[in-house]
C-alpha cells in the first residue's frame, strides 16, 4: 500500500513536470516569434521587388539560413513578414469574431426565451457551413484583400464565442449575487456591464488566443487557394503558394519553412491556451494528475 | 417511428437553413462590386457595344429585384435547372455530373483509411497509455491538426513524387493517356486519398483514445477481465464498442471539415472533383456554378447530419426502444 501510494506520487509529479516544461516550452516559442516579428522588420528592410536572380533558388545556408525563393528573395526574412501579417490578420479577425459572438451570446443568454432560441438556431445554422467554402465565396464576391478575409473570418467563427458565452450567461444568472443585484434593483443593463462582463472575461480572452490560429490558418488557405491577400504582399500563405513550382523542381525549402511558421505559432498557442485553462479550474487540474 | 421523427425533425431545420444559405448568397451576390458582364466578357467587354452588354444583363435578369431574381432561380432549381457556368461556358449540372464521381471516390477512400487508421491508433494509444507508442502517437496527432493540408500535401508531394519518384504529383491519370485505365487512376489516387485520410484522422484518433481510456476505468471492463476473458475480447469488444457510441455523431457533425480537406485537398492535386473546381469558380466570379456548389456542400452537411443520426439508432438500442435521444 505505502510502495503504491509513493508510486503514485511520483508519477503524479512527473507528469506535472512534464506539462510545466511543455508550457514554458509553449511561452518561450510564443515570445521569440512575437519579437521574431517585432524587431526583424526594424533590422531588415523588405524591398518587395528585390529580386536577385544570382542567388535564386539557393538551398538553406549561413548567408540564407531559410534558402531563398525563385527569384532570389530571402525566405527566412520573407517569412517573419508573412508571419507579421498573418498575426495581425488573425488578430483582428479573432477580435471581430469574438465581439460578434460575445454580443450574441451575451444576448442570448441575458434575455432567454424566444431569442435564445433563435440565436442558438443561427449559431447551429452557420456551424453547418463550411467555413472555407463560405470564406471563399464572400472573399470571390468582394475583391481579395486583407478586409474581405477578415470578414470571412469573422464571419464563419463567431459561433464558438456565442456558445460559450451563452452558457457562461446562463450558469452566472442562476448565483447569487447575481439575485442580490437583482432585489437591489439594478438595471438589467447594469447587471450585464457590472456583473456579467467581469465574470465573462476569462473566457472571452481565451476564446480569443484560441481563435487566432485558426483565423491565420484560415488567412493561409485562402491566400494560398489565390482567393486571399495580394500576391505580390509576403505572405506566409502566398509564400507556399509560390513555393509550389520551385517545389517541382525539388527546392523543398520556399514550402517548408513558410509552413512551419504556421504549425509552430499554433502549437504554441494551444500550449499557452492549456495553461490557462489549466490554471483556471484547479480541480480539472487535479484530476488529470489522477 | 423514431425514424420517422428523426428524419421529420432534420427537415425542418434543413429546409429553413437551404433556403437561408441560398438566399444570403443571392444576396451577396447583389452586393458584389463585380459586374458579372464584364466579368464574363473579360477583354470583348471592351469592344462590345452597349446594348448587348444591357442585352446580356437583361437575359441573365441581374438589373430584377433581389427576390425576383432569387425566386427564378429557386424555380428552376426545383425543376433540375441549374443555370449555366459563365466561366466554363456548360450548364452547371453538366460540370457538376461529370466530376462529383471524382469527389465522392477520394472522400469515400479517404474516410475508409481514415476510420482504420483511428480506430486502430487510437485504441492502441489508449492501451498502451504514456508509453512511447502512446506519445509517438497521440504528439504525431496533435502536430498535424495544427499543420494546413494543403503545406502536408506538398510535402507528401516532394517526398514521394519529386525525391522518391513513387507516386505521380497529381491528376487523374497520366498526361500522355487518353483514357481513364484502373492502375494507373489508382496510382493517381494514393497520394490524395493519404493526404486527407491523414489530416482528418487526427482528431479521430484523439477522440477514440479519450473514449477507450474512459470506457477502461469503467467496472464491466474490469468485470471482465476478472472472468478472464482474452485482452484483446476486452479491448475490442468491450471497451471499444462502447466507447464508439459518441464517435457517430460527431463524425455527421465533421462533414464541414471534410468539404474544407476536399476543397484543399483536390486544388493540391490537380484532382478533377466538384471540390477543386470550387476555387475554380471562386477565381473566376462564376456565379452561378459557385452556388450549386455551396448548395451542394451544404446538402452534403445536412444528409451527414441525418445519417450519423438515423446510425445511432441503429447501434444503440436504447434510442431505438425508448425512444430517447
Amino acid at each position: 500500500m505505502e510502495s503504491a501510494t509513493t508510486q503514485t506520487t511520483g508519477s503524479a509529479r512527473e507528469a506535472r513536470g512534464r506539462r510545466g516544461g511543455r508550457y514554458r516550452l509553449a511561452f518561450a516559442t510564443l515570445a521569440v516569434l512575437v519579437a521574431a516579428v517585432v524587431v526583424v522588420p526594424l533590422i531588415v528592410q523588405l524591398d518587395q521587388q528585390l529580386v536577385d536572380l544570382r542567388a535564386a533558388g539557393l538551398p538553406p545556408s549561413p548567408a540564407h539560413p531559410f534558402g531563398t525563393d525563385e527569384v532570389g528573395r530571402d525566405v527566412l526574412v520573407r517569412s517573419i513578414y508573412g508571419l507579421r501579417v498573418s498575426l495581425l490578420i488573425g488578430l483582428v479577425a479573432a477580435v471581430a469574431g469574438v465581439t460578434v459572438g460575445g454580443l450574441v451570446g451575451l444576448v442570448a443568454g441575458a434575455v432567454g426565451g424566444i431569442a435564445d432560441r433563435l440565436l442558438m438556431r443561427v449559431v447551429d445554422g452557420f456551424n453547418s457551413l463550411p467555413h472555407l467554402l463560405f470564406g471563399i465565396f464572400i472573399v470571390a464576391l468582394f475583391a481579395p484583400s486583407a478586409t474581405a478575409v477578415v470578414v470571412s473570418v469573422a464571419v464563419t467563427h463567431w459561433t464558438t464565442a456565442a456558445r460559450i458565452v451563452r452558457s457562461e450567461v446562463l450558469s452566472l444568472r442562476g448565483r447569487p449575487f447575481v439575485d442580490a443585484a437583482i432585489s437591489g434593483g439594478s438595471s438589467r443593463f447594469r447587471i450585464v456591464v457590472r456583473h456579467f462582463l467581469p465574470n465573462l472575461a476569462p473566457q472571452l480572452l481565451l476564446a480569443t488566443v484560441l481563435m487566432v490560429p485558426h483565423a491565420i490558418w484560415h488567412e493561409t488557405a485562402l491566400s494560398f487557394l489565390g482567393l486571399g491577400l495580394p500576391a505580390h504582399l509576403a505572405s506566409l500563405g502566398n509564400m507556399i503558394n509560390d513555393g509550389q513550382r520551385s517545389l517541382l523542381a525539388g527546392d523543398w525549402w520556399s514550402s517548408l519553412f513558410p509552413g512551419l511558421l504556421i504549425l509552430v505559432p499554433t502549437l504554441a498557442v494551444s500550449g499557452v491556451a492549456q495553461y490557462v485553462r489549466d490554471r483556471a479550474n484547479p480541480r480539472w487540474r487535479s484530476e488529470l494528475v489522477l | 417511428m423514431t425514424w420517422a421523427r428523426i428524419v421529420a425533425w432534420r427537415l425542418a431545420f434543413a429546409v429553413p437553413l437551404l433556403l437561408a444559405v441560398t438566399f444570403g448568397m443571392f444576396a451577396l451576390a447583389k452586393a458584389s462590386p463585380f459586374d458579372p458582364v464584364r466579368q464574363y466578357l473579360g477583354e470583348r467587354a471592351m469592344v462590345t457595344s452597349p446594348e448587348i452588354l444591357a442585352e446580356i444583363r437583361a437575359n441573365w435578369g441581374l438589373d430584377e429585384p433581389l427576390i425576383q431574381q432569387y425566386v427564378t432561380w429557386l424555380g428552376n432549381l426545383l425543376t433540375g435547372d441549374l443555370g449555366e457556368s459563365r466561366s466554363l461556358r456548360l450548364p452547371v449540372a453538366q460540370v457538376i455530373g461529370e466530376r462529383l464521381g471524382w469527389t465522392l471516390l477520394v472522400v469515400a477512400c479517404a474516410l475508409g483509411v481514415m476510420l482504420a487508421a483511428g480506430l486502430v491508433l487510437g485504441t492502441l494509444a489508449a492501451w498502451r497509455r504514456d508509453s512511447w507508442v502512446d506519445r509517438l502517437i497521440t504528439g504525431t496527432a496533435f502536430t498535424n491538426e495544427a499543420a494546413p493540408v494543403f503545406w502536408v500535401g506538398l510535402l507528401a508531394i516532394w517526398v514521394f513524387s519529386v525525391t522518391l519518384g513513387w507516386l505521380p504529383a497529381g491528376g487523374l491519370t497520366d498526361a500522355a493517356s487518353a483514357t481513364v485505365t484502373l492502375p494507373d487512376l489508382a496510382r493517381h489516387l494514393v497520394l490524395p486519398v493519404a493526404v486527407l485520410a491523414f489530416s482528418q484522422s487526427s482528431w479521430l484518433l484523439l477522440f477514440v483514445r479519450e473514449s477507450v481510456i474512459g470506457v477502461l476505468r469503467e467496472d464491466f471492463v474490469t468485470g471482465a477481465r476478472a472472468r478472464g476473458l482474452r485482452e484483446r475480447t476486452v479491448l475490442v469488444r468491450h471497451a471499444l464498442r462502447s466507447a464508439l457510441l459518441p464517435f457517430i455523431t460527431i463524425m455527421g457533425a465533421r462533414v464541414p471539415e471534410l468539404v474544407t480537406g476536399a476543397i484543399l485537398v483536390e486544388s493540391v492535386f490537380s484532382w478533377p472533383g466538384v471540390a477543386g473546381t470550387t476555387i475554380k469558380a471562386a477565381l473566376a466570379v462564376d456565379f452561378p456554378l459557385l452556388a450549386a456548389l455551396t448548395l451542394l456542400a451544404t446538402v452534403a452537411v445536412v444528409v451527414g447530419n441525418l445519417v450519423a443520426d438515423l446510425a445511432y439508432t441503429v447501434a444503440d438500442p436504447r434510442v431505438r426502444v425508448l425512444g430517447v435521444s
